[in-house]
């Protein structure tokens, strides 16, 4: 008699695992059956989401390889536009100048914040943007004209190539000096390395690469988090970008609609961006 | 038939020593030609008084040819004495086993990829120099001096071994007979007729310490300046190169990195011919 029940009972179960599954790899089922290649490259903002997409593909399909690249935001439209990669990735939209000498297809995905950052050790965590110009100019040079200790301000900054940078020149400097003396990192992820491991450090990184490891700075009051990148309250943003050479096609447009797709935007909201959706 | 096959021998050997020469000439000629447009009219000798500042249309290059001296140069004080006294106890005073064993490991140290010894100077000597020297970042010349130097040690105790073991035995033995210490002997006998292995060591070093671009990027800080302290951050030409190059690829700021290559190059050559200058005057000396 207890046979039948236990069948029915894993019968119900296998249905409901089918179902769900199917449901969840919704989004993803363009990609079942295909094979081939995406090269991604550029804006470093834009790896951790990038890296995930890529890996629920690979998991599901592994006859398709994608391979994820940083180099910048100036790389990634450069390294599109001449057809070395498929996906060139910038944190800023490309300028009329390059859309137009390459005709890229730009597919804008989400919204990021680029936020102030310092060490968790440093007591400074407000600072009027009128402070930060006169620091990143090198105007103001310890922390204790602004209420730390009596130390030293260790300047970090991006090369001129990066989306980061351009966005935080910007909207966060007014487009101000950036002191000769500041130190360069080549990425997102390096910054925030630099800046956790020097405690007497103020840099920028993405608002969705922030973590415990370094501390936002708040903007004439405004903290960078990613509440105030959505409400539009916290002013220092931009959208982030994946551009294609001409119109994509084959896997390439399977792979930005599904960043576009409802789960593609639940995954760039996960790892701390705004949905464009 | 015998004298047929030595020359096909002969021949095919030379047309890979041809070719290499002709790969080196080619790329000075390839950088010099993308160069170009910013060496007519003296415009070079503009580039390297003014500061760099894409923005505003000036790529002056001067701090990073100063970031790239002090550096480099650097790097050789630190891991010249170094390399000598380890190269000395592997070839005299070691005993077999451990200089065996001592020797294993500097030939697996030349293999070991730049990335991890930036990795090293990021996580443990950029907190440490940071730490000893109160104000600064930590990222400086002194750091990538030194991680540099640990990085070119093992190919310079190589070149150094090789050139000590080249020495006539007869000579060693002869000293030894005269009843010369081993000190001794290592000092007037193997280290003046091992000089051409000392040069040659020395250039290989210099030139790995020139063209090594991930240690001063990682660790350097990479601002862009002429340091004046031993703490103070630098930039080298070839981390310049490695950061402008993701520029838009017709700005004039994509194009000065190609001025940047030649400098490098002609930088190394000028090296080069430098350490062989000396090198040469000094062998006369020690056979005096």
């Amino acid at each position: 008699m207890k046979k039948p029940i236990l069948w029915h009972g894993l019968l119900a179960a296998v249905l409901v695992m089918a179902c769900a599954s199917w449901g969840l790899a919704g989004d993803l089922d363009a990609f079942k059956g295909r094979k081939g290649e995406i090269r991604i490259a550029g804006g470093t903002a834009h790896i951790p989401v990038m890296k995930e997409a890529a890996k629920r593909i690979m998991t599901l399909n592994p006859d398709i390889n994608i391979s994820v690249a940083g180099g910048g935001s100036g790389l990634g439209i450069k390294q599109v536009g001449e057809g070395l990669v498929d996906i060139g990735n910038s944190g800023r939209k490309p300028t009329d100048d390059e859309a137009g000498k390459y005709g890229l297809g730009m597919y804008k995905w989400a919204i990021d914040g680029v936020g102030v950052v310092v060490n968790p050790k440093n007591s400074v965590k407000s600072l009027t943007k009128a402070q930060l110009k006169d620091v990143y100019a090198g105007k103001i040079v310890n922390w204790k004209e602004l209420g730390g200790e009596d130390k030293g301000i260790n300047l970090y900054t991006r090369d001129e190539s990066s989306g980061t940078r351009e966005v935080f020149w910007k909207k966060a400097l007014g487009k101000g000096e950036i002191s000769s003396k500041a130190l360069f990192v080549q990425s997102n992820g390096a910054m925030k390395t630099a800046i956790a491991n020097d405690p007497y450090s103020i840099g920028y990184v993405s608002v969705g690469h922030m973590d415990s490891s370094v501390a936002g700075v708040a903007l004439d009051g405004k903290a960078p988090t990613l509440e105030n990148v959505k409400s539009g309250e916290y002013g220092v943003a931009r959208g982030l970008y994946s551009n294609t050479k001409g119109e994509p096609t084959g896997l390439t447009q399977l792979f930005i609609n599904y960043l576009m797709s409802d789960e593609g935007q639940a995954l760039a909201a996960a790892k701390g961006f705004v949905p464009v959706k | 038939m015998m004298i047929n096959r030595d020359k096909t021998f002969k021949t095919a050997l030379f047309i890979c020593a041809a070719a290499s020469a002709l790969a080196t000439l080619l790329i000075f000629g390839f950088l010099l030609v993308f160069g170009l447009p910013l060496f007519k009219g003296g415009q070079f000798f503009l580039l390297l008084g003014r500061p760099w500042a894409p923005g505003q249309g000036m790529y002056g290059f001067l701090p990073m040819i100063a970031g790239t001296a002090a550096i480099s140069l650097l790097s050789l004080v630190v891991a010249f004495p170094i390399s000598l006294g380890v190269s000395f106890f592997l070839h005299s005073l070691a005993p077999a086993a451990l200089g065996k064993i001592l020797k294993r490991l500097v030939q697996f140290m030349t293999g070991v990829p730049t990335v991890i010894y930036g990795f090293i100077g990021v996580f443990l000597l950029v907190p440490l120099i940071r730490e000893m020297f109160e104000n600064g970042s930590g990222m400086c010349v002194l750091s990538a001096s030194l991680m540099l130097g640990l990085l070119i040690s093992p190919t310079m105790i190589l070149f150094f071994s090789d050139g000590f073991a080249a020495v006539d035995k007869k000579y060693i033995q002869a000293a030894r007979a005269l009843g010369a210490t081993r000190v001794q002997t290592l000092l007037f006998v193997v280290l003046p007729n091992a000089w051409r292995g000392l040069m040659t060591g020395l250039i290989m070093a210099l030139g790995r310490a020139m063209g090594d671009t991930l240690i001063a990027l990682m660790i350097a800080g990479n601002a862009v300046n002429v340091p004046s302290s031993l703490l103070d951050p630098a930039r080298t030409l070839t981390s310049h190169i490695a950061l402008v190059s993701a520029a838009d690829y017709h700005s004039m700021e994509f194009k000065s990195i190609f001025a940047c290559g030649v400098t490098l190059y002609l930088l190394n050559a000028a090296a080069v011919i430098a350490i062989r200058r000396f090198g040469a005057v000094g062998k006369d000396k020690a056979h005096v």
